[in-house]
Protein backbone atom coordinates (compact mmCIF):
# COMPACT_ATOMS: atom_id res chain seq x y z
CA UNK A 1 0.00 0.00 0.00
CA UNK A 2 2.85 2.32 0.80
CA UNK A 3 4.22 1.67 -2.68
CA UNK A 4 0.89 2.63 -4.27
CA UNK A 5 0.66 5.76 -2.12
CA UNK A 6 4.18 6.79 -3.09
CA UNK A 7 3.47 6.22 -6.77
CA UNK A 8 0.38 8.44 -6.60
CA UNK A 9 2.56 11.32 -5.42
CA UNK A 10 4.31 11.23 -8.76
CA UNK A 11 1.31 11.14 -11.05
CA UNK A 12 0.88 14.34 -12.96
CA UNK A 13 -2.12 15.76 -14.66
CA UNK A 14 -1.84 15.72 -18.44
CA UNK A 15 -4.60 17.46 -20.38
CA UNK A 16 -6.40 15.16 -22.79
CA UNK A 17 -7.20 17.53 -25.67
CA UNK A 18 -7.08 21.09 -27.05
CA UNK A 19 -3.39 21.86 -26.91
CA UNK A 20 -1.36 24.95 -27.81
CA UNK A 21 1.95 23.89 -29.35
CA UNK A 22 5.21 25.78 -29.09
CA UNK A 23 8.07 24.61 -31.28
CA UNK A 24 11.59 23.93 -30.11
CA UNK A 25 14.72 25.55 -31.56
CA UNK A 26 16.80 22.41 -31.16
CA UNK A 27 14.10 19.93 -32.11
CA UNK A 28 13.15 21.67 -35.32
CA UNK A 29 16.83 21.95 -36.26
CA UNK A 30 17.79 18.32 -35.72
CA UNK A 31 14.48 16.47 -35.70
CA UNK A 32 12.00 18.40 -37.86
CA UNK A 33 10.42 15.05 -38.79
CA UNK A 34 9.67 14.37 -35.13
CA UNK A 35 7.81 17.66 -34.74
CA UNK A 36 5.75 16.81 -37.81
CA UNK A 37 5.18 13.25 -36.55
CA UNK A 38 3.96 14.51 -33.16
CA UNK A 39 1.31 16.68 -34.80
CA UNK A 40 0.36 13.90 -37.22
CA UNK A 41 -0.01 11.35 -34.43
CA UNK A 42 -2.13 13.71 -32.35
CA UNK A 43 -4.37 14.83 -35.18
CA UNK A 44 -4.63 11.78 -37.42
CA UNK A 45 -4.18 8.86 -35.03
CA UNK A 46 -5.62 10.23 -31.78
CA UNK A 47 -8.04 12.80 -33.24
CA UNK A 48 -6.88 15.62 -30.99
CA UNK A 49 -6.99 19.39 -31.48
CA UNK A 50 -3.59 21.08 -31.36
CA UNK A 51 -2.87 24.61 -32.57
CA UNK A 52 0.49 25.33 -34.25
CA UNK A 53 0.59 29.13 -34.11
CA UNK A 54 3.15 30.78 -36.46
CA UNK A 55 3.42 33.75 -34.08
CA UNK A 56 5.31 31.73 -31.48
CA UNK A 57 9.08 31.93 -31.10
CA UNK A 58 11.88 30.81 -28.82
CA UNK A 59 11.23 30.69 -25.08
CA UNK A 60 14.86 32.01 -24.73
CA UNK A 61 15.72 28.85 -22.77
CA UNK A 62 19.15 28.19 -24.31
CA UNK A 63 20.08 31.85 -23.86
CA UNK A 64 18.66 31.89 -20.34
CA UNK A 65 20.69 28.89 -19.20
CA UNK A 66 23.73 30.34 -20.98
CA UNK A 67 23.14 33.47 -18.86
CA UNK A 68 22.88 36.03 -21.64
CA UNK A 69 19.15 36.49 -21.00
CA UNK A 70 17.96 37.80 -17.61
CA UNK A 71 15.16 36.07 -15.77
CA UNK A 72 12.91 39.13 -16.06
CA UNK A 73 13.21 38.90 -19.84
CA UNK A 74 12.56 35.17 -19.96
CA UNK A 75 9.48 35.59 -17.77
CA UNK A 76 8.04 38.24 -20.10
CA UNK A 77 8.82 36.23 -23.24
CA UNK A 78 7.02 33.24 -21.69
CA UNK A 79 4.15 35.56 -20.79
CA UNK A 80 3.87 36.67 -24.44
CA UNK A 81 3.64 33.03 -25.49
CA UNK A 82 0.91 32.44 -22.89
CA UNK A 83 -0.88 35.48 -24.28
CA UNK A 84 -0.88 33.84 -27.72
CA UNK A 85 -2.32 30.70 -26.15
CA UNK A 86 -5.04 32.81 -24.50
CA UNK A 87 -5.76 34.41 -27.89
CA UNK A 88 -6.30 30.97 -29.40
CA UNK A 89 -8.86 30.25 -26.70
CA UNK A 90 -6.75 27.43 -25.24
CA UNK A 91 -5.53 26.56 -21.75
CA UNK A 92 -3.18 23.63 -22.27
CA UNK A 93 0.36 24.65 -23.13
CA UNK A 94 2.65 22.14 -24.86
CA UNK A 95 6.27 23.25 -25.17
CA UNK A 96 8.05 20.98 -27.60
CA UNK A 97 11.48 21.07 -25.94
CA UNK A 98 12.48 19.75 -22.53
CA UNK A 99 14.48 22.94 -21.88
CA UNK A 100 11.34 24.94 -22.65
CA UNK A 101 9.26 22.66 -20.43
CA UNK A 102 11.69 23.40 -17.59
CA UNK A 103 11.66 27.13 -18.30
CA UNK A 104 7.87 27.43 -18.39
CA UNK A 105 7.55 25.35 -15.24
CA UNK A 106 10.18 27.45 -13.46
CA UNK A 107 8.45 30.66 -14.51
CA UNK A 108 4.99 29.54 -13.39
CA UNK A 109 6.29 28.13 -10.10
CA UNK A 110 8.14 31.42 -9.48
CA UNK A 111 4.92 33.32 -10.04
CA UNK A 112 3.14 31.07 -7.54
CA UNK A 113 5.79 31.51 -4.86
CA UNK A 114 6.72 35.13 -5.58
CA UNK A 115 3.53 36.96 -6.63
CA UNK A 116 5.51 40.18 -7.04
CA UNK A 117 7.37 38.54 -9.94
CA UNK A 118 4.04 37.82 -11.62
CA UNK A 119 2.93 41.42 -11.20
CA UNK A 120 6.26 42.69 -12.52
CA UNK A 121 5.95 40.41 -15.54
CA UNK A 122 2.39 41.60 -16.22
CA UNK A 123 3.63 45.21 -16.13
CA UNK A 124 6.62 44.42 -18.34
CA UNK A 125 4.56 42.61 -20.96
CA UNK A 126 1.92 45.34 -20.98
CA UNK A 127 4.55 48.05 -21.35
CA UNK A 128 6.43 46.22 -24.09
CA UNK A 129 3.54 44.86 -26.15
CA UNK A 130 0.22 46.02 -24.72
CA UNK A 131 -0.64 42.38 -24.07
CA UNK A 132 -2.30 40.75 -21.08
CA UNK A 133 -2.06 37.07 -20.22
CA UNK A 134 -3.34 34.30 -18.03
CA UNK A 135 -1.34 31.28 -16.95
CA UNK A 136 -2.12 27.92 -18.56
CA UNK A 137 -4.21 25.42 -16.64
CA UNK A 138 -1.90 22.64 -17.73
CA UNK A 139 1.67 22.44 -19.05
CA UNK A 140 2.61 19.09 -20.57
CA UNK A 141 5.60 18.03 -22.60
CA UNK A 142 4.78 16.19 -25.84
CA UNK A 143 6.34 13.05 -24.35
CA UNK A 144 3.76 13.30 -21.53
CA UNK A 145 0.98 13.26 -24.11
CA UNK A 146 2.40 10.31 -26.04
CA UNK A 147 2.81 8.52 -22.67
CA UNK A 148 -0.78 9.32 -21.71
CA UNK A 149 -2.12 7.78 -24.92
CA UNK A 150 0.38 4.90 -25.15
CA UNK A 151 -2.33 2.25 -24.92
CA UNK A 152 -4.46 3.88 -27.63
CA UNK A 153 -1.39 4.11 -29.85
CA UNK A 154 -0.46 0.50 -29.20
CA UNK A 155 -3.83 -0.56 -30.57
CA UNK A 156 -2.92 1.06 -33.89
CA UNK A 157 0.69 -0.08 -34.10
CA UNK A 158 1.90 -2.51 -36.78
CA UNK A 159 5.05 -3.51 -34.93
CA UNK A 160 6.24 -4.04 -31.38
CA UNK A 161 9.60 -3.52 -29.71
CA UNK A 162 10.36 -7.20 -30.16
CA UNK A 163 13.16 -8.93 -32.01
CA UNK A 164 11.32 -10.55 -34.91
CA UNK A 165 13.85 -13.39 -35.14
CA UNK A 166 14.05 -14.39 -31.47
CA UNK A 167 10.72 -13.13 -30.13
CA UNK A 168 12.60 -11.46 -27.27
CA UNK A 169 11.78 -7.91 -26.15
CA UNK A 170 14.25 -5.30 -27.39
CA UNK A 171 16.54 -3.86 -24.72
CA UNK A 172 15.97 -0.12 -24.62
CA UNK A 173 17.92 2.59 -22.82
CA UNK A 174 15.60 5.45 -21.90
CA UNK A 175 17.19 8.84 -21.37
CA UNK A 176 14.99 11.49 -19.80
CA UNK A 177 16.18 15.08 -20.25
CA UNK A 178 17.33 16.68 -16.99
CA UNK A 179 14.92 19.60 -17.15
CA UNK A 180 11.93 17.27 -17.52
CA UNK A 181 11.99 16.04 -13.93
CA UNK A 182 15.08 17.13 -12.03
CA UNK A 183 13.99 20.71 -11.37
CA UNK A 184 10.38 19.99 -10.40
CA UNK A 185 10.04 16.28 -9.80
CA UNK A 186 6.31 16.53 -9.18
CA UNK A 187 5.94 17.72 -12.79
CA UNK A 188 7.40 14.48 -14.13
CA UNK A 189 5.47 11.24 -14.56
CA UNK A 190 7.10 9.06 -11.93
CA UNK A 191 9.29 11.81 -10.45
CA UNK A 192 13.00 12.40 -10.96
CA UNK A 193 14.41 9.03 -9.92
CA UNK A 194 11.99 6.67 -11.62
CA UNK A 195 10.38 8.69 -14.41
CA UNK A 196 7.93 6.56 -16.31
CA UNK A 197 7.38 8.85 -19.25
CA UNK A 198 9.60 6.84 -21.62
CA UNK A 199 9.75 3.59 -19.63
CA UNK A 200 5.95 3.44 -19.81
CA UNK A 201 6.01 3.71 -23.60
CA UNK A 202 8.76 1.11 -23.92
CA UNK A 203 7.10 -1.53 -21.77
CA UNK A 204 3.64 -0.89 -23.22
CA UNK A 205 5.01 -1.33 -26.72
CA UNK A 206 6.75 -4.61 -25.98
CA UNK A 207 10.28 -3.59 -25.05
CA UNK A 208 12.41 -4.07 -21.95
CA UNK A 209 13.91 -1.08 -20.15
CA UNK A 210 17.64 -1.30 -19.46
CA UNK A 211 18.58 -0.25 -15.94
CA UNK A 212 22.22 0.79 -15.74
CA UNK A 213 24.28 2.76 -13.21
CA UNK A 214 24.42 6.13 -15.01
CA UNK A 215 20.84 6.02 -16.19
CA UNK A 216 20.06 9.43 -14.68
CA UNK A 217 23.34 11.14 -15.57
CA UNK A 218 23.04 14.26 -17.74
CA UNK A 219 23.67 13.78 -21.48
CA UNK A 220 26.33 16.46 -21.11
CA UNK A 221 24.77 19.30 -23.12
CA UNK A 222 25.65 21.86 -20.48
CA UNK A 223 24.48 24.85 -22.58
CA UNK A 224 27.65 27.05 -22.68
CA UNK A 225 29.61 23.81 -22.33
CA UNK A 226 28.54 22.77 -25.81
CA UNK A 227 27.75 26.00 -27.61
CA UNK A 228 31.27 27.35 -27.04
CA UNK A 229 33.69 25.15 -28.96
CA UNK A 230 36.43 25.38 -26.30
CA UNK A 231 34.14 23.71 -23.74
CA UNK A 232 32.91 20.69 -25.70
CA UNK A 233 35.19 18.31 -23.81
CA UNK A 234 32.73 18.60 -20.91
CA UNK A 235 29.87 17.60 -23.13
CA UNK A 236 31.45 14.59 -24.81
CA UNK A 237 33.02 13.37 -21.54
CA UNK A 238 29.64 13.27 -19.81
CA UNK A 239 28.00 11.43 -22.69
CA UNK A 240 30.91 9.00 -22.82
CA UNK A 241 30.35 8.22 -19.15
CA UNK A 242 26.83 7.12 -20.01
CA UNK A 243 27.93 4.99 -22.97
CA UNK A 244 30.59 3.23 -20.89
CA UNK A 245 27.97 2.54 -18.23
CA UNK A 246 25.30 1.19 -20.59
CA UNK A 247 27.62 -0.76 -22.92
CA UNK A 248 27.72 -4.01 -20.88
CA UNK A 249 23.93 -4.21 -21.05
CA UNK A 250 24.03 -4.34 -24.87
CA UNK A 251 21.06 -2.06 -25.58
CA UNK A 252 19.35 -2.37 -28.95
CA UNK A 253 18.69 1.35 -29.03
CA UNK A 254 18.39 4.53 -26.94
CA UNK A 255 15.30 6.72 -26.80
CA UNK A 256 15.28 10.26 -25.38
CA UNK A 257 12.52 12.77 -24.68
CA UNK A 258 14.81 15.80 -25.03
CA UNK A 259 15.95 16.82 -28.52
CA UNK A 260 19.36 17.95 -27.29
CA UNK A 261 19.98 14.64 -25.52
CA UNK A 262 18.94 12.63 -28.59
CA UNK A 263 21.21 14.66 -30.85
CA UNK A 264 24.22 14.57 -28.50
CA UNK A 265 23.98 10.85 -27.83
CA UNK A 266 23.92 10.31 -31.58
CA UNK A 267 26.68 12.76 -32.57
CA UNK A 268 29.06 12.06 -29.70
CA UNK A 269 29.12 8.37 -30.66
CA UNK A 270 30.49 9.49 -34.03
CA UNK A 271 32.97 11.85 -32.35
CA UNK A 272 34.23 9.25 -29.86
CA UNK A 273 34.60 6.73 -32.70
CA UNK A 274 36.63 9.15 -34.82
CA UNK A 275 38.74 10.45 -31.90
CA UNK A 276 39.40 7.23 -30.03
CA UNK A 277 38.40 4.43 -32.37
CA UNK A 278 35.84 3.31 -29.82
CA UNK A 279 32.34 2.27 -30.85
CA UNK A 280 29.60 1.01 -28.61
CA UNK A 281 28.31 -2.28 -29.89
CA UNK A 282 26.44 -3.26 -33.01
CA UNK A 283 29.61 -4.40 -34.87
CA UNK A 284 31.08 -0.91 -34.96
CA UNK A 285 27.85 0.78 -35.98
CA UNK A 286 27.00 2.27 -32.60
CA UNK A 287 23.73 2.32 -30.69
CA UNK A 288 20.87 3.98 -32.63
CA UNK A 289 19.32 6.94 -30.79
CA UNK A 290 15.66 7.75 -31.40
CA UNK A 291 13.22 10.41 -30.37
CA UNK A 292 10.00 9.11 -28.85
CA UNK A 293 8.07 10.19 -31.97
CA UNK A 294 10.50 8.25 -34.13
CA UNK A 295 9.92 5.25 -31.87
CA UNK A 296 6.13 5.66 -32.01
CA UNK A 297 6.07 6.49 -35.73
CA UNK A 298 8.29 3.53 -36.58
CA UNK A 299 5.93 1.16 -34.72
CA UNK A 300 2.89 2.77 -36.36
CA UNK A 301 4.43 1.83 -39.71
CA UNK A 302 5.49 5.29 -40.92
CA UNK A 303 8.26 5.40 -43.51
CA UNK A 304 11.45 5.89 -41.45
CA UNK A 305 12.78 8.30 -44.07
CA UNK A 306 9.63 10.45 -43.74
CA UNK A 307 10.28 10.52 -39.98
CA UNK A 308 13.78 11.92 -40.59
CA UNK A 309 15.80 8.95 -39.38
CA UNK A 310 18.27 9.51 -42.23
CA UNK A 311 19.40 12.62 -40.31
CA UNK A 312 21.03 10.44 -37.65
CA UNK A 313 24.77 9.87 -37.73
CA UNK A 314 24.35 6.42 -36.14
CA UNK A 315 22.35 4.49 -38.71
CA UNK A 316 19.03 2.89 -37.78
CA UNK A 317 18.77 0.04 -40.32
CA UNK A 318 20.00 -2.62 -37.89
CA UNK A 319 17.17 -1.68 -35.53
CA UNK A 320 14.57 -1.69 -38.31
CA UNK A 321 15.82 -5.14 -39.34
CA UNK A 322 15.57 -6.46 -35.78
CA UNK A 323 11.94 -5.38 -35.53
CA UNK A 324 11.18 -6.56 -39.07
CA UNK A 325 10.19 -3.14 -40.40
CA UNK A 326 10.23 -2.96 -44.19
CA UNK A 327 12.00 0.05 -45.70
CA UNK A 328 13.37 1.07 -49.07
CA UNK A 329 17.13 1.79 -48.94
CA UNK A 330 16.90 3.67 -52.25
CA UNK A 331 14.40 6.09 -50.69
CA UNK A 332 16.64 7.12 -47.80
CA UNK A 333 18.41 10.08 -49.36
CA UNK A 334 15.62 11.27 -51.60
CA UNK A 335 14.24 14.80 -51.24
CA UNK A 336 10.70 16.12 -51.42
CA UNK A 337 10.97 16.45 -55.20
CA UNK A 338 11.78 12.75 -55.53
CA UNK A 339 15.36 13.54 -56.55
CA UNK A 340 18.23 11.50 -55.15
CA UNK A 341 20.34 13.94 -53.14
CA UNK A 342 23.53 11.91 -52.92
CA UNK A 343 24.78 10.21 -49.77
CA UNK A 344 26.64 11.77 -46.84
CA UNK A 345 30.34 11.03 -46.74
CA UNK A 346 31.26 7.96 -44.72
CA UNK A 347 33.01 8.44 -41.37
CA UNK A 348 36.48 6.94 -41.06
CA UNK A 349 35.69 4.73 -38.07
CA UNK A 350 31.97 4.62 -37.30
CA UNK A 351 30.41 2.12 -39.69
CA UNK A 352 27.40 3.31 -41.61
CA UNK B 1 28.16 50.32 -4.50
CA UNK B 2 26.14 48.04 -2.26
CA UNK B 3 27.81 44.95 -0.88
CA UNK B 4 28.07 42.05 -3.31
CA UNK B 5 26.11 39.83 -0.95
CA UNK B 6 23.32 42.41 -0.93
CA UNK B 7 23.36 42.72 -4.72
CA UNK B 8 22.99 38.95 -5.00
CA UNK B 9 19.91 39.07 -2.78
CA UNK B 10 18.15 41.26 -5.37
CA UNK B 11 17.94 38.23 -7.65
CA UNK B 12 14.87 36.12 -6.88
CA UNK B 13 16.79 33.05 -8.05
CA UNK B 14 19.37 33.63 -5.33
CA UNK B 15 16.68 33.97 -2.65
CA UNK B 16 14.98 30.84 -3.93
CA UNK B 17 18.20 28.93 -4.56
CA UNK B 18 19.86 29.21 -1.18
CA UNK B 19 18.44 29.30 2.30
CA UNK B 20 20.45 27.41 4.88
CA UNK B 21 23.10 25.21 3.31
CA UNK B 22 24.57 22.66 5.72
CA UNK B 23 27.49 21.93 3.40
CA UNK B 24 26.75 18.23 3.11
CA UNK B 25 28.21 18.10 -0.41
CA UNK B 26 25.46 16.03 -2.04
CA UNK B 27 25.28 18.65 -4.82
CA UNK B 28 28.97 18.16 -5.56
CA UNK B 29 28.62 14.39 -5.51
CA UNK B 30 25.91 14.44 -8.18
CA UNK B 31 27.29 17.33 -10.26
CA UNK B 32 28.53 16.48 -13.80
CA UNK B 33 30.62 19.67 -13.84
CA UNK B 34 32.30 18.76 -10.54
CA UNK B 35 33.37 15.48 -12.08
CA UNK B 36 34.97 17.15 -15.07
CA UNK B 37 36.18 20.56 -13.88
CA UNK B 38 37.89 21.91 -10.78
CA UNK B 39 34.45 22.75 -9.54
CA UNK B 40 32.68 22.32 -6.23
CA UNK B 41 29.16 23.75 -5.87
CA UNK B 42 29.24 22.96 -2.15
CA UNK B 43 32.13 25.37 -1.74
CA UNK B 44 30.37 28.06 -3.79
CA UNK B 45 27.31 27.81 -1.54
CA UNK B 46 29.57 28.02 1.47
CA UNK B 47 31.25 31.19 0.19
CA UNK B 48 28.08 33.08 -0.67
CA UNK B 49 26.49 31.98 2.59
CA UNK B 50 29.50 33.34 4.51
CA UNK B 51 28.99 36.76 2.85
CA UNK B 52 32.77 37.11 2.59
CA UNK B 53 32.97 40.01 0.12
CA UNK B 54 36.52 39.25 -0.96
CA UNK B 55 35.78 35.63 -1.73
CA UNK B 56 32.55 36.50 -3.53
CA UNK B 57 34.48 38.96 -5.70
CA UNK B 58 37.00 36.21 -6.46
CA UNK B 59 34.13 34.04 -7.65
CA UNK B 60 32.75 36.83 -9.83
CA UNK B 61 36.16 37.40 -11.44
CA UNK B 62 37.20 33.76 -11.79
CA UNK B 63 36.50 30.77 -14.02
CA UNK B 64 34.67 28.69 -11.41
CA UNK B 65 31.13 30.03 -11.71
CA UNK B 66 31.19 29.41 -15.48
CA UNK B 67 31.77 25.65 -15.17
CA UNK B 68 28.20 24.74 -14.19
CA UNK B 69 26.27 23.03 -17.02
CA UNK B 70 22.83 23.99 -15.64
CA UNK B 71 21.55 20.41 -15.62
CA UNK B 72 20.04 21.22 -12.21
CA UNK B 73 20.73 17.74 -10.84
CA UNK B 74 21.65 19.59 -7.62
CA UNK B 75 18.04 20.71 -7.25
CA UNK B 76 16.80 17.14 -7.12
CA UNK B 77 19.29 16.02 -4.51
CA UNK B 78 19.68 18.82 -2.00
CA UNK B 79 18.14 17.68 1.31
CA UNK B 80 17.46 21.33 2.17
CA UNK B 81 15.72 22.11 -1.12
CA UNK B 82 18.44 24.49 -2.26
CA UNK B 83 19.47 24.92 -5.89
CA UNK B 84 23.16 25.71 -6.36
CA UNK B 85 22.45 26.01 -10.11
CA UNK B 86 20.24 29.04 -9.39
CA UNK B 87 22.93 30.54 -7.15
CA UNK B 88 25.24 30.21 -10.16
CA UNK B 89 22.73 32.08 -12.34
CA UNK B 90 22.69 34.96 -9.86
CA UNK B 91 26.49 35.06 -9.60
CA UNK B 92 26.85 35.06 -13.39
CA UNK B 93 24.32 37.84 -13.76
CA UNK B 94 26.17 39.99 -11.22
CA UNK B 95 29.56 39.21 -12.78
CA UNK B 96 28.28 40.48 -16.12
CA UNK B 97 26.61 43.58 -14.66
CA UNK B 98 29.84 44.58 -12.96
CA UNK B 99 32.09 43.66 -15.88
CA UNK B 100 34.08 41.15 -13.81
CA UNK B 101 33.42 38.30 -16.26
CA UNK B 102 36.13 39.49 -18.65
CA UNK B 103 38.80 38.69 -16.05
CA UNK B 104 38.52 34.94 -16.67
CA UNK B 105 38.83 32.78 -19.77
CA UNK B 106 35.49 31.06 -19.19
CA UNK B 107 33.79 34.35 -18.35
CA UNK B 108 35.02 36.00 -21.55
CA UNK B 109 33.12 33.34 -23.50
CA UNK B 110 29.93 35.26 -22.73
CA UNK B 111 30.81 37.48 -25.67
CA UNK B 112 30.69 34.51 -28.06
CA UNK B 113 27.42 33.34 -26.50
CA UNK B 114 25.96 36.81 -26.87
CA UNK B 115 27.01 36.89 -30.53
CA UNK B 116 25.51 33.46 -31.28
CA UNK B 117 22.42 33.25 -29.09
CA UNK B 118 21.62 36.95 -28.67
CA UNK B 119 21.68 37.47 -32.41
CA UNK B 120 19.63 34.33 -32.98
CA UNK B 121 16.89 35.32 -30.55
CA UNK B 122 16.54 38.94 -31.65
CA UNK B 123 16.93 38.49 -35.41
CA UNK B 124 15.52 35.03 -36.19
CA UNK B 125 13.35 34.32 -33.14
CA UNK B 126 15.30 31.13 -32.38
CA UNK B 127 18.17 30.44 -30.01
CA UNK B 128 19.45 27.70 -32.32
CA UNK B 129 19.02 27.43 -36.09
CA UNK B 130 20.80 25.23 -38.65
CA UNK B 131 21.90 28.31 -40.61
CA UNK B 132 24.00 29.32 -37.58
CA UNK B 133 25.69 25.93 -37.28
CA UNK B 134 28.22 25.69 -40.14
CA UNK B 135 30.12 22.38 -40.24
CA UNK B 136 33.51 24.09 -39.76
CA UNK B 137 32.35 25.26 -36.33
CA UNK B 138 30.68 21.95 -35.57
CA UNK B 139 32.92 19.10 -36.71
CA UNK B 140 31.28 16.88 -34.07
CA UNK B 141 28.05 16.98 -36.07
CA UNK B 142 29.56 14.59 -38.58
CA UNK B 143 29.15 14.20 -42.33
CA UNK B 144 25.39 13.75 -42.04
CA UNK B 145 25.11 17.37 -40.89
CA UNK B 146 27.03 18.62 -43.95
CA UNK B 147 24.73 16.52 -46.14
CA UNK B 148 21.70 17.97 -44.39
CA UNK B 149 22.87 21.57 -44.79
CA UNK B 150 23.77 20.98 -48.46
CA UNK B 151 20.24 19.72 -49.10
CA UNK B 152 18.31 21.52 -46.38
CA UNK B 153 15.35 22.72 -48.46
CA UNK B 154 14.71 19.32 -50.07
CA UNK B 155 15.15 17.42 -46.81
CA UNK B 156 13.12 19.71 -44.57
CA UNK B 157 10.33 19.85 -47.16
CA UNK B 158 10.17 16.07 -47.14
CA UNK B 159 10.04 16.07 -43.33
CA UNK B 160 7.10 18.47 -43.19
CA UNK B 161 9.02 21.58 -42.12
CA UNK B 162 8.60 25.08 -43.52
CA UNK B 163 12.22 26.19 -43.84
CA UNK B 164 12.68 29.89 -44.68
CA UNK B 165 9.01 30.43 -45.48
CA UNK B 166 6.28 32.35 -43.64
CA UNK B 167 3.39 30.57 -41.92
CA UNK B 168 3.41 27.72 -39.41
CA UNK B 169 5.89 24.87 -39.23
CA UNK B 170 9.42 24.02 -38.20
CA UNK B 171 12.20 26.41 -39.24
CA UNK B 172 9.71 28.95 -40.62
CA UNK B 173 10.50 32.64 -40.91
CA UNK B 174 9.13 34.35 -37.82
CA UNK B 175 7.24 37.47 -38.87
CA UNK B 176 8.83 40.84 -38.15
CA UNK B 177 5.91 41.99 -35.95
CA UNK B 178 6.60 39.06 -33.61
CA UNK B 179 10.33 39.74 -33.53
CA UNK B 180 9.60 43.40 -32.81
CA UNK B 181 7.57 42.41 -29.74
CA UNK B 182 10.41 40.16 -28.56
CA UNK B 183 12.88 43.04 -29.02
CA UNK B 184 10.57 45.39 -27.09
CA UNK B 185 10.43 42.85 -24.26
CA UNK B 186 14.24 42.79 -24.21
CA UNK B 187 14.30 46.61 -24.06
CA UNK B 188 11.76 46.86 -21.23
CA UNK B 189 13.03 44.01 -19.05
CA UNK B 190 16.78 44.62 -19.13
CA UNK B 191 17.57 41.92 -21.67
CA UNK B 192 19.03 44.39 -24.15
CA UNK B 193 20.90 46.16 -21.35
CA UNK B 194 22.59 42.89 -20.37
CA UNK B 195 23.61 42.22 -23.98
CA UNK B 196 24.94 45.79 -24.17
CA UNK B 197 26.89 45.30 -20.92
CA UNK B 198 28.46 42.11 -22.26
CA UNK B 199 29.36 43.92 -25.48
CA UNK B 200 30.81 47.02 -23.79
CA UNK B 201 32.95 45.20 -21.22
CA UNK B 202 34.14 42.71 -23.85
CA UNK B 203 35.23 45.50 -26.16
CA UNK B 204 37.16 47.11 -23.32
CA UNK B 205 38.87 43.80 -22.58
CA UNK B 206 39.59 43.15 -26.25
CA UNK B 207 41.22 46.57 -26.53
CA UNK B 208 43.30 45.83 -23.43
CA UNK B 209 44.39 42.56 -25.06
CA UNK B 210 45.50 44.40 -28.21
CA UNK B 211 42.55 43.79 -30.55
CA UNK B 212 41.51 46.58 -32.90
CA UNK B 213 37.91 47.75 -32.43
CA UNK B 214 36.88 46.43 -35.87
CA UNK B 215 38.25 42.96 -35.06
CA UNK B 216 36.24 42.42 -31.89
CA UNK B 217 33.19 40.70 -33.51
CA UNK B 218 35.46 38.46 -35.58
CA UNK B 219 38.94 37.83 -34.17
CA UNK B 220 38.19 38.42 -30.48
CA UNK B 221 34.94 36.44 -30.77
CA UNK B 222 36.84 33.55 -32.39
CA UNK B 223 39.48 33.76 -29.70
CA UNK B 224 37.07 33.47 -26.78
CA UNK B 225 35.10 30.78 -28.66
CA UNK B 226 38.12 28.52 -29.09
CA UNK B 227 40.66 29.42 -26.37
CA UNK B 228 41.25 26.74 -23.73
CA UNK B 229 44.30 26.98 -21.49
CA UNK B 230 43.80 23.34 -20.45
CA UNK B 231 43.91 24.28 -16.76
CA UNK B 232 40.24 23.82 -15.99
CA UNK B 233 39.93 20.07 -15.69
CA UNK B 234 40.61 18.00 -12.62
Amino acid sequence: MEHISKWREYQKEIADDDYFYERSCIRQSFFPGSEAAFLKILREVLGKNIVDDPNTHTCTGIGYHSDIVPFDTTQAVCARLFSLMNGAGLKHYVPSCVTSFGVFTEVVETWKHFPEELEKTRDNLRKATGREFEMPENIAHPSDIIYKFRKELKAKMKYQLVNCRTGEPLRVVEHVGCHYGKIFKEKAVGGAEFPQVLAGMITEWGGQVVDYPERRHCCGFGFRNYIVQANRGYSVANTKKKFESMEPYKPDFIVANCPGCAMFMDRWQYTIAEMEGKTYGNDGRGIPVLTYEEMAGMLLGYNPWDLGMQMHQVQVESLLDKIGIAYDPADKYVGKSGRFLGEPEKPDVLKV
Amino acid sequence: MAKLSELLMRDVRFREGLTACMNCGVCTAICPAAEFYKYDPRQICSIVQSKDEGKIEELLRGDTIWYCGQCMSCKTRCPRGNTPGLVINALRRLSQELGYFTDSEKGRQQYALKQILGHGILHTGYCVHPDAMPPERHPEQGPVWSWFLDNIQEVTDRLGANYHRPGPGALRIIAEENLEEVRRIFEVTGGQALLDDIDRYSREKAKEMGYAERDVPTEYADYVYTQNNEEHQK
